[in-house]
């Protein structure tokens, strides 16, 4: 083979850039934050723009003074006509770079509150947030709006990017206020892992390089640099999850049943599941193009082989046996309403959720101002809302949490008549026959292992106060409180998770 | 006709594909699956470049062992490179595909040439009058493409199921929103989608996925000495005998390889050594320049192809 062109140094660089899955993230924040300069910054400085494409930029761009004889890099994401005429961002934009280390997918989503369905749309397949603020104005309620729906879609890593710091005469102390108010807000949402970083995107400080005295006294990394160490999602644990896509039946010796596996592992032997008949199988094979396989991990894309005919098809899920998920007719979840119909209670809907499709009426309780954070009784979700839903079907529907299982525990939902995706929605609990009472919501709040036989037992779990108050304000703790204890315990009295390991 | 590169290694030797390009391929072939159990007359856009290799690879990874359960369609506007055809062909028998072959009878009739339309009329009788006859022909309800969102701007926004009307039109600024990897594939008779599974691909991706996967691809893709004309700031391969070199122009030999593969007229060929897979991942990694660069198409206007895509172009 000819490498002359290739030293041995760049190959070794390739191979390991390619170790990793792409991460992919979101950037969010209030109008005028600067988001699309800031991903265009990303993509000049990573060299992702080429220089036929800067060409037209700068030709585009010659209304535009930025001042620095650079494109205006915001040009670089508008792709629409209809958006460099409005000179807003008004859909999601799919990006890639790469550097020596790793590959990104960005999708830039808007900043107009009547785009939020779109942000959800962007964070639903995120795994950090780069929330950005102007140094000058600080967290804005869209700031919170965006973190809030960030965490709601699953996303656990915040970068905090303070823009335009060079308008504010490299300030340390406007910095640190900002920092620290986005700090304590992602807390309370539950995001712990918050990296905030002081940066110009226009002038390109802090982004890929951190270069002059401006900013001496910041000690953090570039936001290049932060988003190479970020996290990609951490495997699913909970037990395996083959939702079957298809039936492959090329001739009469074989059946195989395609899908891609949603959570968990399988190798042959293995004893599952066949959901929701409930029949049990063992799998014989994994058949892929490439080989015949002696395991699949979750991401993998496989067609299996089990030892006895059955009766499977599309939209039934495959599953270990000792971890199954949640089956029954009633579930409560979280949704976003994306259509300008908004939620309508009671109306029949489609419920689409990994292959599985059914109906599904949708009753509101709930919905949250994402300005203040409060919950409140609704009975409609309008376009944009956040709200908390009953979903009733017809047939048997399975599902995983979405907190356990992006993959098996989010859905949509289509309007029967116009056929639009009308919200997205993340499963937050079973709800079994009687819910009047504590033993039913026997996920979430009350762990997985109650008997739902026994009226007469309860479950004690010792939080840390700041989460167990969280939980007190919270919508269902507010629907449960006539079956639910609540006392102060000394600490040392227990032993944690974390502490009975061995 | 050599459909297999010069220096690969034997299957059984094949690396594991790195986790990056493995992920790329999960998603491919779930979007496939999908398609294939939602719609009842899917097809497949085959144009017989580099990204319909990749697209048909993973179609056959996708619904293995069994068969690819629909036809390849190959818009042929009569002016694509005879080597595309040939491969084309070959591919067609190697893999016991099912090809529809469709050819605008207009372009005959009334003798619409890249010449003498110009490159946008040409564009829009050939391809775009073309592809929405033949889908319309075929009653498709579903159409995989090749499109990838780093290509181009307006590609940037494409859902991977992106929703037509009856008319084919589509409506950037009503797209259906698309939540994780649950695709609504929802329509009433009369309307399509086109199912894009290549999306989150980039060039590099393509090109690396090409070299882990063996996969065979037209010779022009590979750099050669080969006889080129200088036209409008495009070098045009001239081995066409309906290419007329007009007063001026110089026929010159050099060292040629296309970076995209359409009509022979309207793709210009970079200067480049590259002749096998390693030198060309290690060009485009240095490369200045989009692949775009070299289509005539994409240049009539600044957001060209966002019009032609409204109008059902793919």
């Amino acid at each position: 083979m000819n490498f002359s062109l290739m030293s041995a140094p760049e190959r070794d660089f390739e191979t390991a850039k390619n170790q990793l899955v792409p991460l992919r993230f979101i950037t969010c924040g209030s109008v005028d934050d600067g988001k699309s300069t800031l991903i265009g910054r990303l993509l000049w400085d990573t060299k992702a723009v080429k220089t036929d494409q800067a060409s037209k930029l700068k030709s585009d761009s010659k209304a535009q003074n930025n001042g620095l004889d650079l494109p205006d890099f915001a040009l670089l994401l508008d792709g629409l006509q209809a958006e460099r005429e409005q000179g807003i961002t008004i859909d999601v934009a799919y990006r890639y770079f790469s550097t020596s280390k790793r590959s990104f997918i960005v999708a830039d989503t808007p900043g107009h509150e009547q785009y939020t369905r779109n942000m959800a749309t962007g964070a639903s397949t995120a795994d950090l947030a780069i929330i950005l603020v102007d140094a000058r104005a600080g967290i804005l309620e869209q700031t919170k709006r965006h973190a809030m729906i960030a965490s709601m879609m699953g996303i656990k890593q915040f970068v905090l990017a303070v823009n335009k710091i060079d308008l504010v005469d490299y300030s340390h102390e406007i910095f640190e206020k900002i920092a620290n108010e986005f700090l304590e807000f992602s807390l309370s949402l539950g995001v712990t892992d918050v990296v905030s970083i002081p940066v110009s995107a226009l002038k390109g400080e802090n982004v890929a390089s951190n270069t002059g005295a401006n900013l001496d006294w910041y000690e953090g990394n570039t936001l290049l640099t932060t988003l190479e160490l970020a996290t990609s999602r951490s495997a699913q644990t909970v037990g395996f999850r083959l939702p079957v896509q298809r039936v492959c039946r090329p001739n009469e010796g074989f059946r195989g049943y395609q899908g891609t596996v949603a959570g968990g592992a399988v190798k042959p032997g293995d004893s599952l599941v066949v959901l929701p008949a409930s029949i049990p199988v063992n799998v014989t094979e994994i058949v892929t193009f490439d080989l015949v396989r002696n395991a699949a991990v979750a991401g993998d894309a496989i067609t299996l082989v089990l030892d006895r005919n059955v009766d499977v098809a599309r939209g039934d899920m495959i599953c270990s046996l000792e971890a199954k998920p949640m089956m029954g007719k009633e579930f409560v979840a979280d949704i976003i309403a994306l259509a300008s119909t908004g939620i309508e209670p009671g109306k029949r809907y489609w419920l689409k959720s990994a292959s599985r499709r059914q109906r599904v009426r949708v009753e509101p309780f709930t919905t949250v101002d994402l300005n203040s954070g409060v919950w409140s009784d609704t009975e409609r979700l309008e376009m944009n809302a956040i709200g908390k839903v009953r979903l009733k079907f017809e047939e048997t529907a399975i599902f995983d949490t979405y907190a356990a299982n992006r993959g098996t525990g989010s859905f949509i939902l289509i309007d029967p008549e116009e056929n639009t995706t009308i919200a997205g929605g993340m499963i937050s609990e079973l709800v079994a026959k009687n819910p009047q009472n504590l033993h039913d919501y026997k996920q979430g709040l009350v762990g997985d292992n109650l008997d739902e036989s026994d009226d007469e037992k309860l479950v004690l779990m010792a939080l840390p106060v700041a989460i167990a108050q969280k939980l007190q304000k919270s919508a269902i703790f507010e629907e449960l409180k006539y079956d639910i204890a609540v006392t102060r315990i000394k600490r040392k009295n227990f032993k944690l998770l974390s502490e009975q390991k061995d | 006709m050599n459909l297999t590169q010069p220096e690969q290694k034997p299957p059984e030797q094949k690396p594991v594909l790195d986790p990056h390009l493995k992920a790329l391929e999960n998603e491919a072939i779930f979007i496939f699956r999908e398609v294939a159990a939602e719609f009842e007359n899917p097809v497949m856009l085959y144009s017989v470049g580099k990204d319909s290799s990749v697209l048909l690879h993973l179609a056959r990874k996708a619904f293995f062992p069994g068969k690819i359960p629909f036809p390849l369609l190959h818009v042929n506007t009569g002016w694509k490179f005879e080597e595309m055809i040939e491969f084309r062909d070959q591919v067609v028998k190697n893999y016991d595909l099912d090809l529809i072959s469709y050819t605008n009878p207009r372009g005959a009739k009334e003798n619409i040439t890249p010449f003498t339309h110009g490159s946008a009329r040409y564009t829009d009788i050939m391809k775009t009058e073309a592809l929405l006859t033949a889908l319309n022909a075929g009653k498709f309800d579903a159409a995989f493409g090749g499109a990838r969102r780093d290509e181009e701007a307006s590609r940037a926004k494409e859902r991977i199921y992106s929703f037509r009307t009856p008319e084919h039109k589509w409506d950037p600024r009503n797209q259906r929103p698309e939540l994780w990897s649950i695709y609504n594939g929802m329509i009433n008779k009369g309307e399509s989608v086109r199912a894009f599974p290549l999306s989150n691909w980039t060039e590099a991706d393509i090109w690396r996925y090409i070299r882990a996967e063996n996969i065979p691809l037209v010779d022009l893709y590979f750099a050669k000495k080969r006889p080129v004309v200088e036209r409008d700031g495009m070098l045009i391969l001239a081995s066409d005998k309906r290419l007329e070199i007009a007063k001026g122009e110089k026929l010159q030999e050099l060292w040629v390889r296309f970076r995209t593969l359409g009509c022979f007229p309207l793709s210009g060929a970079i200067r480049s050594r590259a002749q096998n897979l390693d030198e060309i991942i290690s060009e485009i990694q240095t490369a200045t320049v989009s692949e775009r660069q070299g289509r005539a198409i994409d240049r009539d206007q600044s957001g060209s192809m966002e019009m032609k895509k409204r109008e059902g172009y793919f």
